[in-house]
């Protein structure tokens, strides 16, 4: 199937959310809507979802004009969506939730469970998606979560599939394993519609990219074009991609964890006996995939958690069983992982988000009142200073872009006399400049001697920044290494491997494609199995197979792919 | 909004009746400030019409009750306007009646301008009648600004306080019982039982903050529970010798000493003391810790995002605690001004339903204290002219309390009363109506 949008254009008011776009999508075909935070994609699908109506332009399927009046009418024109939030029943089985608004009922009206959970069985053994069609929703990891969303459209029939972000809340291994799930449906003579502003991704996985800034499109690109013109296209000047940074030249001991143990669920810790030190003048990164003790760090690195054993010093002051308050005034500045959950009030001015932690020191202070002038002038000067684009300082900071909001959190964080950073996932969900920012910052902060520690589920990241990385797994550090250490090195400590055999792989040219498996192993680590035990080969097409889509069609498929489609 | 709206709004309606002939694109352009305001959830304009959409059903119900009126309906065939006439006099006559108990009184007025000289209006009391009403509405808002405030105060740091019942309770005995317990110098006594009953309610409401941050006990749950603790352990204490008043049968204290009792401010004959002033010094306390001082600051964070409090380094439960305190101490305040400025002794009945009212009066005021101030007066003047109101119409004074409901009601679903005045609109064009949705980005 093949669609079309002509001249889209979607004005909220004065503001053009959607200026006279065109965007054509091939049968067979991953094309990758690439643009930053706001650019306009989201307002795109749906318009193209039939959430919203475009004020001028037309939707074409297949050469014919439709009229997506509503959700339901872009499912039957053959269009699927996976959002970006699921629209998931917790409570219910996988079957239940994918059939939702569509139930299949045998006489007297009841519902038809045993033919919801056999389509559920072949869909997921088609593709490969390891989709259990009675398992609890609440249950499972966000990327199995993911592919009910997938299953669901798949079983409407979508010919056109579109995902919204997709990524951003997949681990990496995750989302290699999205990707195989990605390439399998285009072999299968689906098209798919990506939407992201991570451009390695795009690279990786789309055939067309198009680039939206402010609403237009203002380029097309094959999947070959480098990081620097993407980036520039996307955010319209040139960006730098590699933070440059002169090396590091470490001081004292700022940081100095020994041997700190946080108790976890089930009786296994969720920080086991982890010591490392943190440098003045220093960024230690800390890799690994999500979930194997980085938040329980941050938390008892600030006090929120009580640890169980172990000591944290900080300049040589025992930090221990401080207060979370204590710890701050001692010159930890804290970026937490979820902004908008820890890191900001949204109801709150910019102003006063700026002086969340603290509104009760001099000068911001005095006894027992607030000094408002001092806190609206610095405010004012933060967001000169750190580029926050607000209207004003009196702006509620949840009307804010993620990055500025972001932005606000820095301000605040290394705005004061700090002697220990610890940021957290400091560019998750940030577009291309905002990144950028952020990194630049950070590195300055290092250059005027403050110990940095960073801690990042993403390699580029880690990569970006660190002068030693560290990678957790398990509530464990595995291994410290050099930033010049190769990526599957670091895979393997992330997967649970031991420092020796880590360190081994680097030799021996036979562990070289270790690469390529970590990913996996990754994923595999996370519960999520990988079916990489040979193909479904007898992939029955029952009537799940899409109405619109010429079986023969599949034919142009990745021919990587050995996974023929039985015809 | 070229067209006059219905009775009940009447911003909207006033200009176009006002400027029929001049101007008619600044008629539209007021209208559609009025209508953005409405359409954009514009919290003042949502609650004027809550109250006049209350005021407005409250009329249908007095005008429905009325015998006299269901007569006229019954021969409506007959003399149809008979009927609607008779409607309208019941309602307008309750409202009137209620006017001139809450507000002014023009009969009052022109007595004094019958008067020989001011001098004697003065000395014969007639001054005084004109400010009457006036006096009760400010007096029977009193309680109600603190116990807005209580609960108010609770709501900015995230916890419902549905105990200012129990918290009055606290207050009460305390205030009653340093009131004819001790005997102490004029002044120092009035001041001692204030804070006694400020004290008395904060015990109360402490308990409820400790028990929320030692063992995460839902202060909702709490709060109910020891409003009946606090209800029966009056009954109880009443009718022990400790607080009864001595040689009675009823649950009643005795008379608090005159020492003790708030000052009158406007004269011997009205009621209205200095209570008054302190309920409008608490709430003028109160936005200042809320808006200026650090605490409140922590306050509105815990209230607004816990987990971002405790990432800043604030102490939650410290927060938890120390609000519940002085919410407490402000429903106790509440009591000593009943007992120290009006009632002069404690019964079973005087709790009445000022620690419940005090949760409506938050919800209208928004939980901000100058809208705490006004919606209390409005409910204070609601009560006043209700009680003159039955005594002029024999309309039972339990209508304002259905008013007073109503207006919550409404205030508490503003899509309800958006909803309601945007039928008209929604054809004429949607485009605030998209904005307001949002768009993504």
């Amino acid at each position: 199937m093949k669609l079309e949008l002509k001249g889209i254009t979607k004005r909220y008011g004065s503001l053009v959310a959607n200026d006279h776009i065109d965007l054509t999508v091939e049968q067979g075909q991953i094309h990758a809507l690439l643009g930053e935070n706001g650019a306009g994609k989201t307002t795109l699908m749906n318009v193209l979802f039939g959430l919203s109506q475009p004020d001028e332009g037309e939707i074409l399927i297949d050469g014919q004009p439709q009229h997506l009046g509503s959700p339901s009418h872009a499912i039957r024109a053959g269009i699927g969506m996976v959002h970006q939030h699921f629209m998931l029943v917790p409570v219910f089985t996988v079957a239940e939730n994918v059939t939702l608004g569509m139930e299949r009922t045998r006489v007297l009206g009841l519902l038809d469970r045993r033919r919801t959970r056999r389509d559920v069985r072949e869909l997921s053994e088609q593709y490969g998606l390891q989709v259990n069609p009675d398992a609890l929703v609440e249950d499972l990891p966000v990327g199995v979560q993911q592919r009910v969303e997938i299953v669901k459209a798949l079983l409407r029939e979508a010919s056109v599939l579109i995902l919204d972000e997709p990524t951003s809340v997949l681990t990496p291994g995750e989302t290699e394993e999205l990707f195989r799930i990605m390439r399998d449906l285009r072999a299968g003579g689906r098209s798919l519609v990506f939407i992201s502003h991570k451009l390695k991704e795009v690279q990786e996985i789309a055939d067309v990219i198009t680039v939206i800034r402010r609403g237009q499109v203002v380029g097309q690109r094959p999947p070959t074009a480098s990081d620097a013109e993407l980036a520039a296209l996307m955010v319209g000047r040139s960006v730098q991609l590699r933070v440059t940074k002169p090396p590091a030249s470490p001081g004292d001991v700022r940081l100095d964890v020994q041997d700190l143990t946080v108790a976890g669920e089930e009786g296994r810790p969720a920080l086991d006996a982890v010591s490392f030190q943190v440098r003045a003048g220093e960024i230690l990164g800390v890799a690994g995939v999500q979930g194997n003790g980085q938040t329980e760090l941050c938390e008892a690195l600030l006090g929120l958690l009580p640890p169980a054993g172990g000591s944290v010093r900080l300049e040589g002051r025992d930090l221990t069983r401080a207060t979370p308050q204590q710890r701050l005034r001692a010159g930890i500045g804290y970026i937490p992982e979820d902004r908008q959950e820890d890191g900001l009030v949204a109801g709150f001015s910019v102003a006063d988000n700026l002086v969340l932690d603290v509104y009760n020191q001099p000068p911001y202070s005095s006894g027992i009142a607030l000094n408002l002038d001092t806190i609206r002038k610095t405010a004012a000067e933060r967001v000169a200073d750190f580029d926050i684009r607000t209207t004003s300082t009196a702006t509620s900071a949840g009307t804010l872009s993620g990055g500025n909001q972001q932005k606000v959190i820095l301000a605040r964080e290394i705005g004061r006399d700090v002697r220990l950073l610890v940021a957290s996932q400091p560019t998750r969900g940030l577009d291309v400049g905002s990144i950028e920012f952020v990194h630049r910052r950070i590195v300055e902060e290092r250059d005027q001697g403050v110990a940095v520690l960073i801690i990042s589920s993403e390699l580029d990241e880690i990569y970006a920044l660190s002068d030693r990385i560290a990678v957790m797994y398990e509530g464990k550090i595995t291994g410290f290494r050099d930033p010049d250490v190769p990526a599957e090195e670091l895979g393997m400590l992330m997967a649970g491997a031991t420092d020796a055999d880590a360190a081994a792989s680097r030799h021996g040219d036979g562990l070289g494609a270790a690469g390529a498996e970590t990913g996996l192993m990754a994923s595999g680590l996370l519960g999520i199995g990988v079916p990489d035990t040979g193909p479904p080969a007898e992939a029955a097409p029952p009537d799940a197979a899409p109405g619109g889509t010429a079986p023969a069609a599949a034919g142009d498929g990745d021919p990587a792919d050995d996974r023929g489609e039985p015809e | 909004m070229s067209e006059p709206a219905s009775p009940p709004t009447p911003p909207a309606a006033e200009p176009a009746a006002d400027q029929t002939s001049p101007a008619p694109r600044g008629r539209g352009q007021f209208g559609r400030t009025v209508l953005d305001a409405i359409l954009e959830g514009n919290s003042a304009v949502v609650t004027i019409l809550a109250i006049a959409v209350a005021m407005v059903l409250g009329g249908l119900l007095i005008a429905f009750t009325d015998p006299a009126v269901l007569r006229a309906w019954g021969s409506f065939f007959a003399a149809p306007g008979n009927a609607i006439a008779q409607a309208w006099d019941a309602a307008a006559g309750a409202y009137v009646a209620m006017f001139e108990g809450a507000i002014i009184n023009p009969h009052t007025v022109a007595a004094v301008f019958h008067q020989a000289s001011l001098a004697t209006a003065l000395h014969d009391g007639y001054v005084s009648a004109v400010f009457s009403p006036l006096s009760e509405t400010a007096v029977n808002a009193t309680p109600l600004i603190l116990t807005g405030l209580s609960v108010g105060l609770a709501f900015r740091a995230g916890l419902f306080n549905i105990g200012a019942a129990g918290q009055w309770i606290g207050g009460a005995i305390v205030a009653t019982w340093l009131g004819f317990g001790v005997s102490l110098p004029p002044v120092i006594h009035v001041i001692v039982c204030v804070i006694g009953g400020f004290a008395g309610g904060a015990v109360i409401g402490w308990i409820v903050g400790e028990l929320k941050a030692r063992t995460g006990a839902h202060e909702v749950v709490v709060t109910i529970m020891l409003n009946y603790v606090m209800y029966y352990f009056l009954a109880y204490i009443l009718g022990t010798s400790s607080l009864q008043q001595p040689h009675s049968t009823n649950l009643i204290s005795p008379v608090i000493a005159i020492d003790s009792r708030l000052w009158h401010i406007a004269g011997p004959s009205l009621r209205v003391n200095a209570g008054f002033l302190l309920a409008l010094a608490a709430a003028a306390g109160v936005w200042w810790l809320l808006e200026r001082s650090t605490t409140g600051f922590e306050f509105r964070t815990v209230g607004a995002n816990p987990s971002a409090a405790r990432t800043a380094g604030m102490s939650v439960e410290r927060s938890w605690v120390l609000v519940m305190l002085l919410a407490g101490g402000l429903a106790g305040l509440a009591a000593s001004t009943v007992i120290q400025g009006t009632d002069y002794q404690l019964n079973f009945q005087s709790y009445g339903t000022y620690g419940f009212d005090g949760i409506t009066v938050a919800l209208l005021g928004r939980a901000r204290p100058l809208g705490i101030v006004l919606s209390a007066l409005l409910f204070g003047a609601l009560h006043a002219g209700g009680v003159q109101m039955q005594a002029a119409t024999q309309i039972p004074v339990d209508i304002v309390t259905v008013i007073q409901s109503l207006i919550v009601l409404f205030v508490a679903a503003p899509p309800l009363i958006r909803a309601m005045f945007r039928l008209r609109r929604a054809r004429a064009g949607g485009l605030s109506e998209t904005v307001a949705k949002g768009w993504n980005a």
